[in-house]
This record gives structure tokens, sequence and C-alpha cells, in this order.
């Protein structure tokens, strides 16, 4: 009799349970689920819009769309192989400067609260529209590239370039130092959240394991790669799909646009949700890899 | 005062000598770390902050002072018209409100059925939870571009099982209508609902349970428990979310272009700002005449001036429930 009361109990619980995430549920399913089936339908037909019958048609055309987008359009393969090396090189650049970020950020400091407030108002000011304003301006850039001539081209990355790359270093090796140099600013923008989040890594860490470090006679160097970095090995994890995630639906992306472009005024719903899950297939192959990679070495403290 | 220095000073140098100067670089070192560090930090810091800067001053300027090389960031000719201009452009006053109005509202609905779910995933073992919480990292980690071809059509002939046209023979276009967005705010696929459902769920973790099961033993219910009990304890999560629900709202192009292209929000006018700038000097100055470069550049920094300011100030107000909070969340893996 008790046993059958504590089951009731149990079901009425998991009942409960349901119920609060019914709604996610319905979602899940209908504004999910569904539209990804469909999306994956649409790769492979032709989407007919007729207005008329009041919906929509779909022919099933097979790899045409793939085809078209691989072989035909004459953007869609540059743009991808841009877009995926600038993932690649950006991502690592900031995860290494929002931990490093982090770490200052975590010291004690006067007007520390202040630094903070700056470093975080990137997550504002360069979300949705602003980025892509921002970016979006090739005019802008026209204007840069005409002062730059009439000022005599002053630059301080590209003379310590011209320096370097004469002096005889390997050039390639270099150039990549210099995109990571220049883009330094992106990186800093773009890494408000990332700081967010290694900061709240850092801070679960316990002062008296420092501490103890220091008394055994650990340097500042020894505890940072023996403690922090340890510690925090399983927020690194969560950032770097995050920021994955995050670099590939910022609206600055290329070939973002040019899915949406594809999508809202030329209608081409089958071209661009073949566009959009080439697009997806690639940067999740990217996550696989990497998350292999670092989750052998994320170490959990529990 | 002087005798007292020295004396220090005296203690200190006997305290090195014993040491084998061990001290007096340790001194040293620290201060030139510190020196480093407050140079890196004001370099990053205003590396953030100059397009603001920029920008800032840019919307004071008048047209000619952009060409005179001799101006840099301080306006010669000091002018609030870009400031009218871009009002009239975009009819600034009644943008805003529109912004502010749909911004809460979704932000609002984001956070009350985040909270809900987030904290229906926290405190409740039922079968298939790991199952239906992946689906909430899957959320988070789709693309809503991905799917938002089908789903931009499914609204535009909106139906349910085939049931609405069954009646009345025809399907819905939910296009231009905010409703097809609410719902996806209310299902938690909003934009970036799955986040703040973790969060939540996150925060909702680290409540001890005996808080709970007091007020069960209370005879309070599931529900006004967690009306009651848990969510005023949930209070900073909740702000927070709320917060950027409401940032990220605000400029979101994506979401607004596809569901909202009909109201006038803040950043589809932004996007805008330029064609309309030209249809304006094309009313003014007769067929031909076109903004120059430069002054389109200065509307739109204007502009977005303008979208920028009710977010700064919020975020003067309240910083802390931006950053403190977030990082006192605990986000694990």
């Amino acid at each position: 009799m008790v046993r059958r009361k504590h089951r009731d109990l149990q079901v009425k619980k998991a009942m409960t349970g349901y119920l609060f995430i019914l709604p996610f549920i319905i979602g899940f399913i209908s504004f999910m689920l569904v539209p990804l089936v469909e999306s994956l339908r649409m790769c492979f037909s032709n989407v007919v819009v007729g207005i008329g019958q009041g919906g929509f048609v779909m022919k099933f055309i097979g790899l045409d769309n793939f085809k078209k987008a691989f072989t035909v359009d004459p953007e869609f393969n540059r743009m991808l192989t841009e877009e995926l090396t600038r993932m690649l090189v950006s991502v690592p650049a900031t995860l290494i400067i929002s931990f490093f970020m982090a770490l200052l950020l975590n010291q004690k400091f006067k007007g520390r609260g202040f630094v903070r407030a700056i470093f975080f108002l990137p997550v504002i000011l360069s979300s949705g529209v602003l980025v892509g304003l921002e970016f979006n301006n090739s005019l802008l850039q026209g204007m840069e590239e005409v002062v730059k001539q009439s000022t005599g081209n002053t630059n301080i990355t590209t003379i310590l370039e011209d320096i370097l790359s004469n002096s005889g270093f390997g050039t390639r090796s270099l150039k990549f130092v210099f995109s990571i140099v220049n883009s330094v600013y992106d990186v800093v923008i773009a890494s408000g959240i990332q700081i967010i989040i290694f900061l709240s890594g850092l801070q679960t860490i316990s002062k008296s394991m420092y501490e103890a470090a220091k008394i055994e006679g650990c340097s500042a160097w020894e505890s940072f790669w023996k403690i922090t970095f340890p510690m925090v090995s399983s927020v690194i994890l969560v950032n770097l799909v995050y920021t994955i995630i995050d670099f590939f639906m910022r609206t600055d992306n290329k070939v973002m646009q040019k899915i949406t472009e594809t999508m809202m005024p030329k209608m081409d719903y089958g071209f661009s949700s073949a566009m959009a899950w080439t697009y997806f297939a690639g940067v999740m192959v990217i996550i696989a890899v990497l998350c292999g990679i670092t989750s052998r070495w994320v170490y959990y403290h529990e | 005062m002087s005798s007292e220095n020295r004396t220090k000073w005296k203690n200190f140098s006997e305290r090195n000598r014993k040491s084998g100067g061990y001290l007096l670089r340790k001194v040293i070192l620290g201060k030139l770390y510190r020196i480093v560090r407050a140079i890196l930090l004001f370099g990053l810091c205003f590396l953030i902050l100059q397009p603001l800067i920029n920008k800032i001053s840019l919307s004071f300027m008048k047209e000619k002072d952009l060409y005179d090389a001799t101006v840099i960031s301080i306006p010669r000719n000091f002018t609030l018209e870009n400031y009218k201009l871009v009002d009239q452009l975009i009819g600034f006053w009644k943008t805003l409100l529109n912004s502010v109005g749909i911004s809460t509202l979704v932000s609002v609905v984001q956070v009350v059925f985040c909270t809900i779910i987030g904290y229906g995933f926290a405190r409740f073992k039922f079968p298939l939870k790991k199952f239906w919480f992946a689906c909430v990292i899957l959320v988070i980690v789709i693309p809503p571009q991905t799917i938002m071809s089908s789903l931009y059509l499914n609204f535009r002939f909106f139906d349910i099982f085939g049931l609405i046209k069954l009646t009345t023979g025809n399907t819905i276009n939910l296009q231009n209508s905010i409703l097809p967005y609410i719902m996806l705010c209310m299902t938690g696929m909003g934009l970036r609902s799955g986040l703040y459902i973790f969060l939540v769920r996150q925060y909702f973790r680290g409540i001890p349970k005996e808080l709970e099961e007091a007020a069960y033993v209370d005879g309070c219910g599931t529900f006004s428990t967690f009306v009651k009990i848990m969510i005023p304890d949930a209070k900073p999560i909740l702000t927070s979310c709320f917060l950027f629900s409401f940032v990220w709202q605000w400029t979101d192009s994506f979401y607004s272009k596809m569901f909202l292209g009909k109201i006038r929000l803040l950043p589809n006018m932004l996007t805008s700002i330029s064609g309309l700038l030209s249809d304006y000097l094309i009313n003014i100055n007769g067929a031909g005449s076109k903004p120059s470069v430069a002054y389109g550049q200065m509307m739109i920094s204007t502009g977005m001036i303008m979208a920028i300011i009710p977010l700064l100030l919020i975020y003067i107000v309240a910083q802390k429930g931006f950053v403190e909070n977030l990082s006192q969340t605990g986000i694990k893996m």
C-alpha cells in the first residue's frame, strides 16, 4: 500500500515535470523538428509557391540544388571556404584573448568595475544589426583607403610587416600573425560573453588551492598551468562551442547574408536551404572535431 | 614625517638584505606588472570605446567638417541638424515607441516561459529528461537560418493539421503579424531562448532542495511553491535574462525582418537609412541628386547613436544585472 502511494507520488511528480516543460516540447516539435525535416526536404526539391492554391508545392529534383551551389553559383564555394577558414583563425584567437582578459579582470585593482563595464559593452553594442552596419560599409573602407594614401601609408603593422619580412623570416607564418594582430578589434568586440563565462569559471576556483600551492613553493606560472588551467578546462569547452556558434550566426557573415538574400527577396527556398544545410554541416563537422580533441583533456573537478 | 619614512626604508633595506635581494626584486616586478597591466587595459578600453566616440563626434558635425583634414574628432561646426534629419527620415519617436513595446513584450514572454521550462528541467524527475534537455542544447546549437525558410512558409500558410483549411476553406496568412513570433517565444524557440532556459535551469539547480521541501511540508502546492518561493529567489538571473533578451531583441534584425517586417522597428529602419536619405534628397533637390558617401555614413552613425542611447542608459543603470549575476550562475557543461 505504502509502496503504491509512493509510486503514485512519483508519477504525479513526473506529470508535473512534463507539464512544466510542455511548452518546450510543443515548440520543439512544431517549430524545430517539423521545419528541420521540411527544410531538409526542400534541399532536394524545387519549391514553387502557389498562392492561389493556398500552399506551396515541392517537386523532387534530387541533388540539383547542391550541384547549383557548388558548380553553377559563382560565389558560394569561395564564400564557404573563406568563412570556414576565417572561423578557424578567429575562434582560437577569441578564446585565447578572452581567457587572458578574464584572468586580468579577475584580479583586484582600482577601477575594476569600470573596466569590466567597458569590456562587456560590446555584448550590447555589437549585437544584431549594429555589427552588420559597422562592417557592411564598403564605402567607409573606400574612405579609409583614401586617407591611407594621402597620409603616406603610416600603419604600424604594415611597417613592422615590411621590416620583418625583409629581414628574412618565414613570410607565411608572419602573415598569419599579422592577420591576427590586425583583427584584434574584431576579436575583442566579439569576446564579451566569453569573458563573462570564463570569469564565472575562474570564480568557482577556491582560493585555498592557490594558498596551498604557494606554501608548497609553486610559482605563479606553475600554479596557472597546474590549477587555473585544468579547473577552467570545462569552461573552455563551453566557450569553444559558444564561439563557433556565435561566429556562425553573426550578421556580418557573408554566407549567412547570401542565404537570407536568396530566401527573402529572391524566394528561392530550395537553393537557400541547400546552402544553409551545407554550411551547417561544415560547422557541425568542425565543432565535432574540435570537441573531440578538447574533451580529451578536459578535467572535471567533482 | 621624513624620519618615519627613513625608518621605513631602513626596515625595508634590512629585510631586503636578509632575503638576498629577493624582496626588492619582487616589489619592483610587482610595480612593473601593474604598470604594464594598466597600459594594456587602458589601450583595450580605448580600442572598444573609440568607434563609439568617433560616431558621437561624427553625429555632431556639419558635412563640410568631413572634408576638412584638420578636423579629427571635435566638430568645428557644431550642429544638431543630423539628429533632426534622422528623426525626420525614420520617424524616430514612433519607431522608438514601437521598439520599446515590442522588445518589452517579447522579452517578458520569453523570460516567463523560459523560467517555467527551466524550472521543469531543474527540479523534476521524469522519463526522457536527458533526451529533452539534449533537445534544448540542440536548439541553442542549430542556427535559426537553417530552418527559417520552411518556418517562414509555414507561417505564410498557417494551418493546424489541416483543420483551418477544412473549416474556412483557406489557410491563414500570419506573416506581418506579431502572433507567430510570440508563439515562438512562448514555446522557447525565440531569439536565443535556449540559452535562457539553460541559464535558468543552471540557477535553479543551485538552490537547495530543502527550501522547496519545507514549502511542501507546510502545505504549499507545486505551482504556488514555484511562484512564491522559487521565483523570488531567482530574481537576479531572471533580471539578467530579461535584460539580455531586451537588448538582443532591440538590435536583432533577423527575426524582425522575418516576422515583423511591417512594423517600424529601429533595426529595420537603421538598415534602410541610406535609401531613405537619397529618396529625401531627390524629393528636395529633384531627380539625380545623390547623397555623398561620407554624408550617408554620417547619417548612419547618427542613427546608430540614436538607437544605442536607450541601451546605453539601461546598461549604465543595470550594469550589475548584465555582468555580475551571470558570472555567478556557474556555467558548466
